[in-house]
């Protein structure tokens, strides 16, 4: 296969996944496949369609075709997000601004007209940046997907280190929550624990153990109300960077464990 | 040979770094290098190989380009790349149907329009915030925020401080590694972008 095939395979690939609103005999609307990424996708769509100049967007024609999608979505019982609707209420406004006539005195000095359009052409030119961008991303790991790494080795293992992420934290805040559910615990006396508290002695007992298994830590721990404050702590004490949160086995235990000066 | 036996003696007496070992030649250091490369499971750094073997970054850094432009010339099956800060093997794009028809896999699951949008503008615009992708993208993005945190390519950044503290979003080692970047620079300007479209409107009036 030619490299130049290829490439355009890649970006044909890209717009597969855009829809396409198929014209039919009258003013009938047909959609192919697929959901606009948002409100602006949508737009930029229209005004390319309508081989309009992006700096004087046609307002009355565009509001028109956009509201006839929207109804299009709507009759296909395509739930109609409601960012798509605030759309239609800013170009609805933006075309009766325009229809209301200028001020006779200010009329008479086109560069100080304050296009009511003006706003809108801004945020689609930003937003056309990032879509270029994202299908530059799109390429970008079409082509990667086509490099192979080599296979893991059985001995990564245990020296894989796998940094825990805020996520994988919730997950195990959540499992022991549940089984905090389960255990029928009278809470007689409230004891109220300090965020500052808990944090100093978190920090005093990594430091001290050097690697600290969190859900031996969270396990310890009785009321719910301190089962937050706790988690607020690791939050807090891994934020500071003192300490790092490992997991030395996909789906494993995470471990905390200080951070040694040097490494990062 | 002998000689050099009576060096690393002494150096074990006088108790000094493995860094004042005998110089290698730079072939070996190439060897070694690409022998750890190979068995590496991500990529790494020339920091990381000059540790290993008690040389300086540089030295490490000289022989691995070396040994990337041996790959290269000689224009076999596999290539030595920069990804994420560090080195790894790789075989090259041109063969991966060939590849995947031993494997028997498939290209995985593409990512949707709306995270691909959701990750160029965390990508340009990090540490980002919610709302702020919400102004550029002019939609909701919360599901596809799900999809790039399940899929690891962007990590939580901390809160801004601002009103109502809202959680920064920033990317991730394996966002490089997904996307074959060494560091965000490799990344075109978004400026870039600006001009494509400029020129594109130019050309349509």
């Amino acid at each position: 296969m030619e490299p130049q095939e290829q490439q355009e395979q890649f970006i044909f690939d890209f717009h597969k996944e855009i829809p396409e609103i198929i014209r039919g005999s009258s003013d009938e609307l047909k959609l192919k496949l697929g959901e606009f990424a948002g409100p602006l996708d949508l737009l930029l769509y229209l005004i390319k369609q309508e081989q309009a100049n992006i700096f004087d967007i046609p307002i009355a024609k565009i509001t028109d075709e956009y509201v006839k999608y929207i109804r299009l979505m709507k009759s296909l019982d395509i739930a109609v997000a409601a960012d798509f609707v605030v759309m239609a209420a800013t170009l609805i406004e933006i075309k009766s601004r325009m229809l209301l006539p200028r001020d006779p005195a200010a009329a008479a000095n086109e560069e100080e007209f304050d296009d009511p359009r003006k706003e809108l052409v801004d945020q689609l030119l930003e937003y056309e940046k990032f879509k270029s961008a994202a299908q530059m991303l799109y390429e970008r790991s079409t082509v990667e997907q086509a490099v192979f790494k080599r296979g893991t080795i059985e001995s990564d293992d245990h020296n894989a280190e796998i940094s825990a992420t805020v996520f994988d934290l919730l997950t195990v805040f959540q499992k022991i929550v549940v089984r905090h559910k389960e255990e029928v615990t009278l809470e007689i006396e409230r004891e109220e624990v300090s965020l500052a508290d808990m944090i100093k002695a978190l920090r005093k007992r990594i430091f001290a153990e050097l690697e600290l298994n969190l859900l031996t830590f969270f396990e310890e721990i009785h009321t719910r109300r301190e089962l937050v404050t706790a988690f607020i702590a690791v939050l807090e004490i891994v934020r500071t960077d003192e300490v790092k949160l490992v997991q030395k086995v996909t789906f494993g235990d995470i471990f905390l464990k200080k951070v040694e000066a040097g490494s990062n | 040979m002998s000689e050099i036996d009576t060096e690393e003696i002494t150096t074990e007496l006088s108790g000094e770094t493995s860094s004042e070992a005998p110089a290698r030649s730079a072939a070996i250091v190439m060897a070694i290098a690409e022998a750890i490369i190979f068995v590496s499971d991500e990529p790494i750094t020339s920091k990381a190989l000059g540790e290993i073997m008690g040389e300086d970054k540089q030295t490490v850094q000289a022989a691995v380009e070396e040994l990337q432009k041996e790959y290269e010339d000689r224009n076999g099956g596999l290539q030595i790349r920069e990804i994420a800060g560090g080195w790894q093997l790789a075989t090259r794009t041109e063969y991966h149907e060939e590849i995947r028809k031993f494997l028997k896999t498939r290209p995985s699951a593409k990512l949707s329009l709306a995270a691909l949008e959701t990750l160029s503008v965390i990508a340009y615009k990090q540490p980002v915030t919610v709302p702020e992708i919400l102004e550029i993208r002019g939609v909701q993005s919360a599901s596809a925020i799900k999809t790039l945190l399940e899929k690891r390519l962007i990590v939580t950044k901390g809160h801004k401080e601002t009103v109502g503290r809202p959680m920064q979003y920033g990317t991730s080692k394996d966002f490089l590694i997904q996307f074959g970047l060494n560091d965000l620079s490799d990344l075109p300007s978004i400026e870039d972008f600006e001009d494509l479209t400029i020129t594109a409107l130019d050309q349509q009036q």
